[in-house]
C-alpha cells in the first residue's frame, strides 16, 4: 500500500523505464553492438538481418507485392527487393582495393631508411675489417688454393690453366 | 539481366581434373631435367677428369707446391 503511494508520487514515466519495485532488478539497456549486425562477408552469405531497416513506402508495397508470385516481379524490382536485404553484391565486396600501393610504398621507404642506418653504421661504429681481406693476403689464399687442387673436376682449380700458370679463357 | 546459374556442383572435381596431373607432370619434368642437365654433365665431367689423371705425377706437383705437411719440396 505504500509503495503503491510512493508510486503515485514519482509519476506513471518512471514505472515504465525502472521496475525497481519487483525484486530490486531493473531492465539492462539493449546497446546498439549487442544486437544482431548486418556485415557483408563472404564466408556468411546471409547475414542475421536485413540491410534497410526502414523501408520507405514504395519499399513497403514492394515487400508486399514479394508475397505473392515472383513471377509478377520485374527484373527492377527484384534487383530492388534484393538491395532491400543486402548491401553489396558478392562481385562489389569481393573486389579488390588499391591498399598494395601504399603497402609497396612503406615497404621500399622502410628498407630506405634502413639502408642509410646500415651505411651511418658502416662508417661510424664498425672497426677496420681484418688483415685477411688485404690484396696481399688474398693472392697468397688463392695461390695456396691452386696448390692444394681446390675442386679441380669443375669448380676452382679445374679453371686454372696449370701450364701456363693463368685462368683458363 | 538474366545472368547463367553459376556451376553449384562438382567444383573440386573440376579443379582435381586440371591440377592433379599438372602436379604429377611438373616434377616428373622437374626430376628429368636436373637429370640429364646436371647428374649426367657431372659424371661425364668426373669421368673424363681421371681417364687422364696421372696421380704420381700431380702428387710431385702438390709436392713442390710446399702444401703437404708429411713430405718437403725435394732439395733442401
Amino acid at each position: 500500500m505504500l509503495a503503491t503511494r510512493a508510486l503515485s508520487l514519482v509519476g506513471k514515466r518512471a514505472i515504465s523505464t525502472s521496475i525497481c519495485v519487483r525484486g530490486g532488478h531493473g531492465v539492462a539497456k539493449v546497446d546498439d553492438y549487442a544486437l544482431p549486425a548486418y556485415f557483408d562477408r563472404r564466408e556468411n552469405p546471409l547475414p542475421d538481418v536485413q540491410f534497410v531497416t526502414e523501408l520507405s513506402a514504395v519499399q513497403k508495397s514492394l515487400k508486399e507485392k514479394e508475397k505473392g508470385s515472383w513471377a509478377t516481379l520485374s527484373n527492377e524490382e527484384k534487383i530492388a527487393l534484393y538491395r532491400i536485404s543486402f548491401k553489396q553484391s558478392f562481385a562489389e565486396m569481393n573486389e579488390g582495393t588499391k591498399e598494395w600501393k601504399s603497402v609497396i610504398a612503406g615497404m621500399f621507404f622502410f628498407i630506405g631508411m634502413t639502408g642509410l642506418v646500415v651505411l651511418w653504421q658502416r662508417k661510424f661504429v664498425y672497426g677496420p675489417v681484418p688483415p685477411t681481406f688485404e690484396s696481399e693476403w688474398k693472392e697468397k689464399e688463392v695461390q695456396r688454393m691452386l696448390d692444394m687442387r681446390i675442386n679441380p673436376v669443375e669448380g676452382f682449380s679445374a679453371k686454372w690453366d696449370y701450364e701456363n700458370k693463368e685462368w683458363k679463357k | 539481366m538474366s545472368l547463367a546459374k553459376p556451376a553449384m556442383r562438382g567444383l573440386l572435381g573440376k579443379r582435381l581434373r586440371f591440377h592433379l596431373p599438372i602436379a604429377f607432370a611438373l616434377p616428373l619434368v622437374a626430376a628429368a631435367a636436373f637429370k640429364y642437365g646436371v647428374t649426367e654433365p657431372r659424371k661425364q665431367a668426373y669421368a673424363n677428369f681421371y681417364k687422364q689423371y696421372d696421380t704420381t705425377a700431380e702428387f710431385n706437383n702438390i709436392r713442390e707446391a710446399g702444401v703437404f705437411e708429411s713430405v718437403r719440396p725435394t732439395g733442401k
